[in-house]
């Protein structure tokens, strides 16, 4: 059996907000080439990218972006290469300085901070993985796992203590001594995964991880998040061109395109509700059983419906309603928080899975 | 570590049988040589060319045997000799070629240095031929018939006129305008270097080939070759005032030596050996030529004329 | 007027370029019929301009300034001062008595054996007994004082530039701005022949070892800075961005991130600079640093080929020891921290052993005389005798039987390329000359070129020594078309044959490295003092580089491509021709750059066996005092030609690797 692309395991999102999101981004530009500081706000701005480098030199890498990610969640952004994705992850921990728009982390400002304080925040709030893993040739792995907490200033025995149990942790045990190019791109990855980890940061920032690696390793590597989500809660930021991997790790996506935002929403929202041809272009090869839930396929209650079919909530995913929905002889009743929603019949459901067939 | 046990084993056995043998180096301070008057240390520049070697050879070899001196050498041209009698690192110039400017500059005006005599060698500066030349054509010792001949001094280097080669740009030359105020049909070419001046004599004389050039007595070459000197229209005092205007012969130099103010005024035994120091060409030839043709070290060619010529040094440590 | 006017230049710009150069050529030939022997800003000898003039004053004016002057009590003599002290503390251990001993403080032993084992703790085994093998060789060459005099100065002159060097360059890579202020201050200190600077130098540092030391650092500098700031740039910039985002300081990105990843460049850079340094010491022995570059001068004075050769062997053996344990110490960089704590802890042991021995070698070299003095006739050493003799045999021999067909080549060369080249060159008239030079430096590298070649030119004729530079520029084209026709033949040869390359190889490591002292006197025998024999040693100083980069640039084809051309049925030479050099064209035109540096280079040991013109006048001025101003605008001069061409192939270089990135996109 395929495996499912939403995750049973994945931990929800925390929906009820007690104290600021984890990170709150607003109207963020970064525009690349001379003057850069001078685009934003003029008519140039609302230029497409290729009049903008034809009639300035610059490039509008961000363009006002605005989202905000709540603690725990995994918040994907999606676009093809040149997007502008990994600039925006960047200007979120200034390692790309924003050109205008503001960045909240925990509600404090991040683009307020002087250089000592951004290092706190990098030390101890947050930290990244990147797509070339970016590891230290020279160092064995247990100390390229140990790097952010001597960064830090931690004691050597301490954090080497720590970096061995975070190496257990992504499952690298045994390969403390070995030298990164003595590991596969997927052991490199976990490496790379482990430092991060180390320092215990509040939120972690993905660019990119696996587009380096091979498919079967990738999947493995995504479950590997998905169960360090699971088993440490983290707040993610998670970069990714493959819309696979986005619908299997995220609760909410952000599609870009030339730099803007096209779509946020639900994996569900995004397959169900393209919020144009660029992003219904996405997804049309997406095997929508495997993402829509019946919420998608249900029909509101008619007068007439016969109410002693089965039961299924509003978020069971198409597939997996298939077979109890196919063997009943009445339709569905689609119950939300104890109430009846909808109705799913035969028909409905089919529609779905016949339009998958190529 | 068993390792590293048995290596400690092996080396010190090692040096214990090593110690075991041989003799220890002793500091000078306990020396058994009795030291003789104080000396201390002579500073002697050694100009570019074996004759000064020798004279250099001679005067340490006695300096430091005779006397107990420290004697450093210092291989220098001659310019850059006179400029360390003011620092200091330079005490003996010992063959010094004239150079009134140098003498201007630092005996009168900067009064770091002073004259310390003769050598008792005399320079004799000019144009000279391969002896085959001279055996062949015997009258081109004579400047009159030098353009008879231009012709077959030419070369590849001389642009269509003879060849007159000068050396080691060390030494004051007069050449370009004898040239031209004798009118020869010559071109002056540099060699640019004493061995490139000798070699081409040497190359000459060996496959008999045309050639005149700048050359200078003493000379330990002219033991190996014994050049033939052209005659130029002979030398009258006063004759080379106007440096332009040179239509003669160079003057015969005497050699001198130059000291540094402070050494003359030290009262080291050395500075009298090198007031005293005099001899003849064939002294300085046989030294040189020992150094330049017979590889004898400076100090076993000095250590040669020295054993053969005890009263000739004497005179200089007598007094 | 002969200036080709803006205009033309650019109507012209269609046609091919080499039918314009031909052109402009043509039409400077025919100019030349009418117009030469006029302005052509001739100097004899011994006449001085009133710059040279002022020079002499000015070197009059700080020598007698210096008793009094606060500049040299406060800075130069204190630079000397130091440095004076640094190497006379390293001659005292190693070559000089010192100590009221007769000896060094280390004797023959303990040098070998320490040096031994330096070098396989930071190389390896094979390195090792390599360094054991060279350093007694200096011993039985009979020079083992002068070759630790030698290694003394070397090692000064390297620490202070590593010490100076190693920051610079890190700081150089990290700041761009340094970086561009930087970069053509280093491509001068290159560029300015090694000679040029050694006058003025005495006249700042005195005499001596300090002067030499210094010498050699103006020289050996360059390629420590300039090496480790391209590896400090070139690293990877994943590594230091993840530093970065954990919140690395600077500090502490460089010292955990950007010096260790650009360790092995640096070492690499070491290398350059231990290279560097060596062959200048050996020059600095014109202004007395002591040591085997003292030898080979004496030596060249008797014409004695075989005691020059015997010093320059030693020279060549110690550059090869030098060259191969920096390199095995590169190696080394990686595979060191690749130890696991097992290995960590044996090596601990062995070079605990290790220090040990040298401790204990250190010892008996200290207190005996047997391992103080190498063994050995004194002089000549055990073998150094019989090496001179074999080789001032050999050289007799080929000089008495070879004249006949050195003569002809000499006539050859000289009669149908370089006099010509020189009549053409020296005797137009200085601004017809300019408006050429400008015009084909226009054609070949593009008008942002012009101002560049205009100021040398200007500054040329400003030196008073035009004719002069005239002359000598025709024979260092004669030399490098000389050394690109053997470059490109053996440099072909030796890409395509791996046997040819490890034939090769050796022989130009050793022609690099060996001091052109020692061959000048059998060139002298067999082609006379000549512009000739200044053009040979030239040759075969550039040539070993040139031939190197041509290797590796067919080396470095791409074997697919050579594989397809050979499929699709080329002939071998079409290979070259057509795939080959094509590709390869940056190290062409790269080893075309570096053969003119280095031909220039020599121009003022060409002026010691019968080049004349700049080379000769430096010289002169450095032995004759009424010249040293002269000596000194010759001295510039060549650096003023250094720059124009330098600058000229290097615009050309990067305008042709534009055209043909361009030529490919259409
Ligand atoms: N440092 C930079 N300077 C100039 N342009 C840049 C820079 N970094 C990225 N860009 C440009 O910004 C755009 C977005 O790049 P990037 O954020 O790397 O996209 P993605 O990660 O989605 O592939 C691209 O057009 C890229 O060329
Ligand atoms: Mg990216």
């Amino acid at each position: 059996m395929p495996e499912p692309l939403i995750s049973a395991e994945r931990v929800p999102a925390a929906t009820v907000q007690d104290g600021p999101p984890a990170l709150a981004v607003s109207k963020l530009w970064k525009v690349f080439g001379p003057r850069a500081d001078k685009i934003v706000g003029t008519p140039l701005a609302e230029l497409p990218r290729p009049e903008l480098l034809e009639r300035t030199g610059c490039v509008a890498a961000v363009r006002d972006i605005s989202f905000t990610v709540a603690p725990t969640e995994v918040f994907v952004v999606m676009g093809l290469s040149g997007s502008g994705k990994s600039t925006l992850v960047r200007c979120l921990t200034r390692l790309v300085e924003p050109t205008s728009g503001d960045v909240l982390i925990e509600g404090e400002d991040l683009r307020a901070a002087d250089q000592r304080r951004l290092r706190e925040l990098r030390r101890h709030r947050f930290a990244m993985v990147f797509q070339h893993f970016g590891l230290l040739p020279h160092r064995r792995v247990l100390d390229n796992v140990a790097y952010g907490l001597e960064i830090r200033g931690v004691a050597k025995a301490e954090r080497l203590r720590r970096a061995g149990e975070v190496l257990d942790l992504v499952g690298l045990s045994g390969y403390a001594d070995h030298f990164p190019d003595q590991l596969s791109g997927g052991m490199q990855q976990r490496v790379g995964l482990g430092r991060a980890l180390a320092v215990d940061p509040r939120i972690l920032f993905f660019d990119e991880p696996f587009s380096a690696l091979d498919p079967l390793i990738r999947r493995d590597m995504q479950n590997e998040v998905l169960r360090l989500h699971h088993e440490v809660g983290k707040t993610m930021v998670f970069i990714t061109h493959d819309l696979h991997e986005a619908l299997r790790l995220g609760d909410r996506i952000l599609i870009m395109r030339d730099g803007a935002a096209v779509q946020i929403g639900r994996p569900d929202e995004v397959v169900g509700a393209p919020a144009d041809d660029y992003v219904r272009d996405f997804v049309a090869d997406v095997p929508k059983s495997h993402v829509l839930t019946i919420r998608w396929v249900m029909r509101p209650v008619r007068a007439d419906d016969p109410l002693d079919g089965p039961e299924l909530g509003a978020d069971v995913v198409v597939r997996d309603a298939v077979r109890a929905v196919l063997s009943s002889a009445a339709p569905v009743k689609v119950v939300h928080d104890g109430e009846l929603v909808g109705m799913v019949d035969d028909e409905a459901i089919l529609r779905v899975i016949v339009a998958e067939e190529p | 570590m068993n390792k590293t046990g048995k290596l400690i084993a092996v080396v010190t056995v090692g040096t214990l049988a090593l110690t075991a043998c041989g003799s220890k180096i002793e500091s000078s301070g306990s020396s058994g040589e009795p030291s003789k008057a104080a000396c201390g240390t002579v500073n002697i520049a050694v100009n570019p060319w074996v004759g000064y070697q020798a004279d250099a050879a001679v005067i340490a070899y006695l300096a430091t045997k005779e006397l107990g001196c420290t004697v450093t050498k210092k291989n220098l041209t001659e310019e850059v000799s006179w400029q360390g009698f003011g620092t200091g690192a330079v005490d003996v110039v010992l063959e010094n070629w004239g150079h009134p400017d140098l003498k201007k500059t630092y005996i009168e005006q900067q009064k770091v240095a002073v004259e310390y005599g003769l050598t008792g060698n005399k320079g004799i500066i000019g144009w000279y031929v391969p002896p085959w030349l001279a055996q062949e054509y015997p009258d081109i010792t004579d400047w009159n018939n030098l353009n008879k001949y231009a012709d077959r001094f030419k070369t590849s280097e001389s642009g269509g006129k003879g060849q007159l080669l000068l050396g080691d740009p060390s030494f004051v030359t007069n050449d370009e305008a004898l040239v031209k105020n004798l009118k020869l049909d010559f071109k002056v070419v540099y060699a640019g270097s004493e061995a490139a001046l000798i070699q081409a004599f040497r190359t000459a004389e060996q496959q008999k080939q045309w050639m005149i050039g700048y050359f200078y007595e003493p000379q330990w070459f002219l033991s190996e070759v014994k050049l033939v000197h052209v005659n130029l229209p002979p030398y009258t005092a006063g004759c080379d005032a106007d440096p332009a205007k040179v239509a003669c012969d160079y003057a015969p130099f005497d050699l001198d030596k130059i000291v540094s103010k402070k050494f003359a005024d030290s009262g080291s035994p050395a500075a009298a050996l090198i007031k005293n120091f005099q001899w003849t060409n064939e002294h300085q030839n046989a030294v040189a030529l020992d150094i330049a043709v017979n590889k004898l070290s400076d100090d076993d060619a000095a250590k040669k004329w020295v054993e053969a010529n005890s009263d000739v040094w004497k005179a200089w440590i007598k007094s | 007027m002969t200036t080709l006017s803006a205009g033309a230049v650019r109507r012209a710009a269609r046609l091919p370029r080499s039918w314009l150069f031909g052109g402009v050529v043509a039409v400077w030939v025919l100019l030349w019929i009418p117009l030469h022997g006029q302005d052509t800003l001739a100097l004899s000898t011994s006449e001085l301009t009133s710059l040279h003039e002022r020079l002499n004053d000015l070197r009059d004016a700080i020598n007698n300034t210096r008793g009094s002057s606060p500049v040299f009590s406060a800075f130069f003599d204190v630079i000397r001062e130091a440095v004076d002290a640094l190497t006379v503390f390293l001659q005292s251990l190693i070559s000089q008595p010192a100590y009221g001993r007769p000896v060094p403080l280390i004797g023959w032993l303990g040098v070998v054996v320490v040096a031994t084992l330096a070098a396989y703790a930071a190389g390896n085994l094979r390195v090792a007994v390599l360094t054991a093998a060279g350093f007694t060789s200096f011993g039985l060459l009979g020079y083992w004082q002068q070759s630790m005099d030698t290694l003394a100065l070397t090692v000064a002159a390297v620490l202070i530039c590593l010490v100076i060097g190693i920051p610079l360059g890190i700081w150089a890579g990290l700041s761009d701005r340094l970086h561009r202020v930087l970069t053509p201050v280093l491509d001068f200190m290159q560029t300015m022949p090694t000679f040029v600077y050694l006058a003025p130098l005495t006249l700042f540092f005195l005499i001596g070892p300090a002067s030499g030391v210094i010498a050699t650092l103006i020289y050996a500098m360059p390629p420590v800075i300039r090496i480790t700031a391209h590896g400090i740039r070139t690293v990877a910039f994943s590594s230091v961005e993840a530093g970065t985002s954990l919140g690395a300081t600077k500090w502490q990105l460089l010292r955990t991130v950007r010096v260790p990843l650009a360790k092995r460049t640096i070492v690499l850079g070491v290398n350059q600079t231990v290279m560097c340094a060596l062959s200048m010491v050996t020059i600095a022995a014109l202004i007395d640093a002591p040591g085997l570059g003292q030898v080979v001068l004496r030596a060249l004075q008797t014409l004695d080929v075989g005691t020059a050769f015997r010093a320059g062997l030693a020279i060549v053996i110690m550059a090869i020891v030098l060259d191969r344990v920096t390199t095995a110490a590169r190696d080394r960089v990686e595979a060191r921290y690749r130890l696991g704590p097992k290995a960590r802890g044996r090596r601990r042991i062995v070079l605990a052993g290790l220090g040990v021995a040298a401790a204990v070698a250190l010892y008996l070299s200290y207190t005996y005389v047997w391992a103080a003095f190498f063994p050995g006739p004194a002089g000549t050493g055990v073998v150094g005798g019989q090496v001179a003799a074999g080789v001032t045999d050999a050289s007799d021999w080929v000089q008495l039987h070879l004249g006949a067909v050195t003569d002809a080549i000499r006539n050859a060369i000289s009669y149908g390329l370089l006099n010509p080249l020189q009549a053409l060159i020296a005797q137009s008239p200085w601004y017809l000359v300019s408006a050429v030079v400008l015009a084909l430096a226009w054609i070949v590298a593009g008008p942002r070129i012009v101002p560049t070649v205009a100021v040398c030119l200007g500054l040329l004729v400003a030196t008073g020594l035009w004719q002069e530079a005239m002359v000598t520029l025709a024979a260092t084209l004669v030399a490098t078309v000389i050394v690109m026709a053997l470059g490109i033949a053996v440099g072909v040869w030796m890409g395509r044959s791996d046997r040819a390359d490890a034939l090769i190889r050796p022989t130009l490591d050793a022609a690099q490295v060996m001091p052109a002292f020692v061959y000048l006197v059998p060139f002298l025998g067999l082609f006379g003092a000549s512009r000739f024999t200044a053009i040979v040693a030239a040759v075969v100083f550039a040539a070993p580089v040139a031939i190197k980069l041509v290797a590796d640039g067919v080396r470095g084809v791409p074997a697919t491509v050579v594989e397809a051309a050979t499929s699709s049925g080329s002939s071998a030479w079409q290979v070259v021709t057509k795939v080959q050099l094509p590709l390869a064209r940056q190290s062409v035109t790269l080893a075309a750059n570096q053969g003119l540096i280095y031909v220039l280079s020599m121009v003022v040991v060409g002026g010691l066996v019968g080049a004349g013109a700049l080379g000769y006048l430096v010289v002169a001025g450095f032995s004759q005092s009424d010249l040293y101003g002269k000596g000194l605008a010759a001295g510039v001069a060549v650096v003023l030609l250094g720059v124009l061409l330098d600058r000229t192939t290097q615009a050309a270089a990067r305008r042709m690797d534009a055209g043909t990135r361009r030529g490919r996109d259409q």
